[in-house]
């Protein structure tokens, strides 16, 4: 197992590489000279200042230069300071990180909570009403865009039911009930989609798993549905749904940047909007980074969890 | 196999003349009411998309009327925050899904296939290079991938159809990789390069006919996703070129109205809706069809 998790990380190392080296490349393409933004309107005809903001921030230097000074300083834990509000890039990730993996990990439970129990029961009777529904249900859930979800929620609930704040994050400091209540449009909303896909996949991969050999005799030594299911075919039908909830998470973390501008959420998805909007490179290039990586290491996450479930990955 | 027997593969085989066979191929896509429906919407979406100038009842960008007016017989699905009517703008989004659906998955395709054809083909450092590429793409939430690509390109739909492009590139060029990697193994590829074909007719002639049908099923699954991208930046007003109308645009000034006009936010979002459901029904509908061991078993 550790042999399987080390050779997998190192498969990481040029992914992380190239993953930089994107970064790099499009912020580099970014319209508009960060040394002119850093230097404010009031300084924009000083030729001293500039050069002076250029030579800082080191846009004087070849653009290879530029990036190796950057990775190096980024690995040292220094991503540069805001253009827009001149904080430092890390403490602003530092402090919106948790309000995003927060979201992101309550959107998590509500997709998974209600996704692999239908997906089961869809599976053990299918064509069955439950079926059905969940069919529909799934269907709609994967057409429905992240932000249309939001709208929709926030009309029901907080426009005419009136019993959930329309936007707005309420920290875990504040009490666990008036998190709660910030969290769950927001988090049903970027939860839906994943709690589609899972779902379609829980079902397609058991209904495929019950026509085994294997199953056939489990059921002939007399198992009862629920054992047969229980026992003998979850473990196995799991292992795609584990693929296809790793590969989701991407999706969670990209769905944020939109969820969280419609709550006025102060965590990286808006910090990654608001950063391309006002063309603060510095924040976009650690917004960017910091989520490529929570990425890939939900990916080796999700390796890990694989080799645990089937033997036969990590002996390969 | 040569593209003749791309054809082939991907009408399964069934007898009897090309436009026969075709029709054959179309009864098994439509055999189920969702992909029937997907169908139908795809038709109607892109009716509407060819010919807004003709069936949009007013210019979508005029004022007509009072703002914020609800549905009724002169404006059926009412009047916007500026006056101009809902339902011709919502007609005129429909072109920008179009476009922004074709246009993203036709450079995902172009740019995917190629890589994923060399890729697969050549094998050692170009593989892994390439794939090493691919797989950072992969590691970036498709969203901020595409924001950032689309902010850093300026503003603009086209600019953002090569946003959307070079983000769903990954998914193709994964794709035809692996059937590439197959492909090229088996009896006729060796036959082929036995015979003297070089790389470029190994590739076009042999091993792309081969991967056409997965690309196909692909694309037709990821035209939808793109629809809700393209969407979405519009949302966050990433792209838009005031005052011509997108879905998402349309949704992003419908909410700050929610309380005064709800209805306004239901129609681009139901647009939105009706047009990925419809696609993503089609696009299983063949998936189904092109797939011989799903189809025997029909579980799915």
């Amino acid at each position: 197992m550790a042999r399987y998790l080390a050779r997998r990380l190192l498969y990481f190392i040029p992914v992380i590489f190239l993953v930089t080296v994107v970064i790099f490349a499009i912020t580099m393409l970014l319209p508009g000279d960060p040394a002119l933004a850093f230097l404010g309107e009031g300084n924009i005809h000083d030729k001293v200042a500039y050069e002076t903001m250029r030579k800082e921030l080191g846009l004087d230097r070849p653009i290879p230069l530029q990036y190796a000074l950057w990775v190096g300083r980024a690995l040292r834990g220094d991503l540069g300071r805001s253009v827009r509000t001149h904080e430092a890039v890390l403490g602003a990730l530092a402090a919106r990180l948790p309000v995003t993996l927060e979201l992101a990990a309550v959107a998590l439970v509500i997709a998974l909570v209600i996704a692999i129990p239908v997906g089961i029961i869809s599976a053990a009777r299918p064509n069955s009403p439950v079926d059905t529904a969940a069919t529909v249900m799934a269907v709609s859930g994967v057409a429905l865009p992240e932000f249309f979800v939001g709208i929709l929620l926030i009309y029901l609930f907080a426009v005419w039911l009136r019993v959930l704040p329309p936007s707005g994050f309420v920290p875990l400091s504040a009490g666990l009930g008036a998190n709660l209540r910030s969290i769950l449009m927001p988090a049903i909303s970027l939860g839906l989609a994943l709690n589609a896909v899972t779902m379609r996949q829980a079902r397609a991969s058991l209904l495929e798993v019950l026509q085994e050999e294997y199953i056939t005799v489990a059921r002939a030594k007399g198992l009862s549905e629920g054992a047969v299911i229980r026992v003998h075919a979850l473990k196995n039908a799991m292992i795609p749904v584990i693929t296809v909830i790793g590969l989701q998470i991407g999706r969670l973390f990209g769905g944020t940047v939109v969820i969280e501008t419609i709550f006025a959420f102060p965590g990286m998805g808006r910090l990654a909007a608001d950063s391309i909007f006002f063309r603060d490179f510095p924040m976009l290039q650690g917004v960017v980074l910091v989520m490529a990586l929570a990425v890939l290491i939900c990916n080796l996450l999700t390796d890990a969890l694989y080799a645990y479930v089937d033997p036969r990955i990590r002996y390969a | 196999m040569t593209a003749r027997g791309g054809l082939r593969t991907l009408l399964g085989g069934v007898p009897g003349s090309q436009w026969g066979r075709l029709a054959t191929f179309l009864a098994r896509v439509i055999r189920t009411r969702g992909s029937l429906f997907g169908l139908w919407v795809l038709a109607l979406v892109l009716v509407v998309a060819v010919t807004a100038t003709l069936i949009a009842p007013y210019n979508p960008n005029r004022t007509i009327g009072a703002i914020l007016q609800g549905p009724a017989w002169s404006y059926w699905l009412g009047t916007d925050h500026l006056g101009r009517d809902v339902l011709s703008r919502l007609v005129f989004g429909a072109r920008v899904a179009v476009l922004a659906g074709a246009v993203s998955v036709g450079l995902a395709v172009a740019l995917g296939v190629s890589i994923g054809l060399v890729a697969g083909y050549r094998g050692g450092w170009v593989d892994d290079v390439l794939m090493r590429l691919v797989d950072a793409l992969w590691a970036f939430p498709t969203l901020v991938l595409a924001l950032a690509i689309a902010a850093s390109l300026g503003p603009g739909l086209s600019n953002a159809m090569v946003a959307i492009g070079v983000v769903f590139t990954p998914a193709f060029a994964r794709l035809v990789r692996g059937q590439a990697l197959s492909v090229r193994e088996r009896e006729f590829a060796t036959a082929a390069r036995a015979l003297g074909a070089g790389p470029l007719r190994m590739m076009l002639r042999h091993i792309w006919p081969n991967v056409l049908s997965p690309i196909i099923v692909q694309s037709t699954l990821m035209i939808p996703q793109a629809i809700i991208v393209e969407a979405t930046l519009s949302f966050l007003g990433l792209w838009i070129e005031p005052p011509n109308p997108s879905w998402g645009s349309m949704l992003r000034q419908a909410y700050q109205y929610i309380e005064r006009a709800p209805w306004l936010s239901l129609f681009p979002g139901a647009a939105i809706f009706s047009t990925v459901l419809g696609l993503n029904l089609l696009g299983d509908g063949l998936r189904v069809a092109l797939d011989v061991r799903l189809r025997q078993r029909g579980t799915v």
